[in-house]
């Protein structure tokens, strides 16, 4: 399953300035998984031992996966993901 | 004039309640630094809910006052939501149109209030955050210059200057020389750079302390990691005596436990500050020193509710 991945600004400096990333996973936890292989450093600033931190949110299309499956939620070929940061200043 | 006094004037606009706040002892969440007091200073009762009332009404008077902003002209900004509804009351008190450029994920809420006001709303790109809409508005002023009068919070003297002459002086009007260290967040930076000018003023030094979020990817709305941001041009980082990191975690943690054991209800990035104030605090007590510590309540916790959980879909 390809999937896009979007990555927020504040993570661009891990994947060298890109504003996507094509990866394949059969659910976000693979593709977080796959992220990480290739993006040292992504998977710490995403989950922690509970799974998704709590400030962040992840979305599959525009549904955010706290409201699917969490981390199994199954993927399609061709789906984006969005990583989406909180609002920072003023 | 006592508190009570205070509450009971009677005044001409709306815009004639912005300031004035109380600062409230918190006895509980300090009580690991006993002999040092905390104070937090409730910026979310000013009429618009946060401490951006203040920037935005002097950034408005200071622009009437010189001319820039006329009657036939749109004020434009970005915002993470705060300054805009503090500029949508402005605006709709003091009769001119507001635009503002805010990223599409700002919570449902602010971008409720900001319409309830009349507001223009523009969305930015949800990836990009507080500076992805920055450059929104630098391009639609730049395409319709005669059109907008552009009150670039993060650039504006007035930003600062609201909080030289009302956040600080009236701290030091509450507390006198009691003071010993002030301790905020950064956002667009005003609110450390307005009241720690004033504070620097006094005659007994005041430590100055700036939060900043300890990493890039963060969840304390209204904050700025400073290093993977666009830096705002009011931010001088020799004003600040120390910068102090906190974490999402311990931001979030510390907004609980002051709704829970303090009676205020307050947003995350002012769960971020009172987590500083006790830092410094607990690290006073260390020290075998006493002290008072002042900080600031930014906004409301209703103003974020819990991620998204009323909001599935981010789309505008």
């Amino acid at each position: 399953m390809e999937v896009t991945v979007r990555i927020p600004t504040p993570l661009r400096s891990l994947t060298g300035g890109e504003e996507a990333v094509k990866l394949s996973g059969a659910t976000v936890r693979e593709v977080i998984d796959g992220l990480e292989k290739a993006h040292p450093g992504m998977k710490d600033r995403l989950l922690d031992d509970k799974g998704v931190r709590r400030f962040v949110n992840i979305y599959v299309g525009e549904e955010d996966i706290r409201f699917l499956d969490g981390l199994d939620t199954a993927l399609e070929s061709g789906q984006e993901i969005s990583i989406v940061p909180a609002i920072a200043g003023g | 004039m006592s508190a009570i006094l205070r509450r009971a004037r009677l005044l001409p606009s709306v815009i004639d309640a912005v300031g004035g706040t109380p600062l409230v002892r918190l006895r509980h969440v300090s009580q690991s630094a006993p002999g040092v007091e905390v104070y937090v200073k409730l910026e979310y009762l000013n009429p618009g809910g946060s401490v951006k009332d203040r920037p935005a009404l002097r950034i408005v008077r200071d622009a009437i006052a010189s001319g820039a902003l006329t009657p036939e002209k749109t004020l434009i900004d970005a915002t993470s939501g705060n300054t805009g509804v503090a500029y949508s009351m402005v605006g709709a008190a003091l009769g001119f149109r507001v635009a503002l450029v805010m990223p599409s994920n700002v919570s449902k809420a602010r971008k409720d209030i900001t319409q309830a006001y009349g507001a223009e709303l523009i969305p930015s790109s949800p990836m990009e955050g507080s500076d992805g809409a920055i450059r929104v508005v630098r391009r639609l002023v730049a395409e319709s210059p005669n059109r907008y009068f552009y009150a670039d919070q993060y650039a504006n003297p007035s930003n600062p200057l609201a909080h030289y002459h009302g956040t600080g002086a009236e701290i030091l009007d509450a507390l006198g020389d009691r003071i010993t260290h002030f301790v905020t967040g950064l956002g667009t930076s005003g609110t450390m750079m307005g009241t720690t000018r004033r504070l620097h003023e006094h005659p007994r030094k005041i430590h100055c302390v700036a939060v900043e979020p300890a990493e890039a990817l963060h969840g304390l709305e209204g904050m700025k990691h400073m290093g993977s941001s666009i830096v705002p041009e009011i931010f001088d980082a020799t004003v600040p005596d120390e910068i102090l990191p906190v974490s999402t975690d311990d931001g979030w943690d510390m907004a609980d436990r002051v709704a829970e054991q303090e009676g205020l209800f307050v947003g995350h990035s002012s769960g971020a500050n009172i987590f500083g104030a006790v830092k410094i605090a607990e690290r006073l007590h260390a020290e075998g020193r006493g002290g008072c510590v002042v900080t600031i309540a930014c906004d409301r916790g209703d103003r974020y509710f819990a991620p998204m959980r009323w909001e599935r879909r981010y789309t505008w």
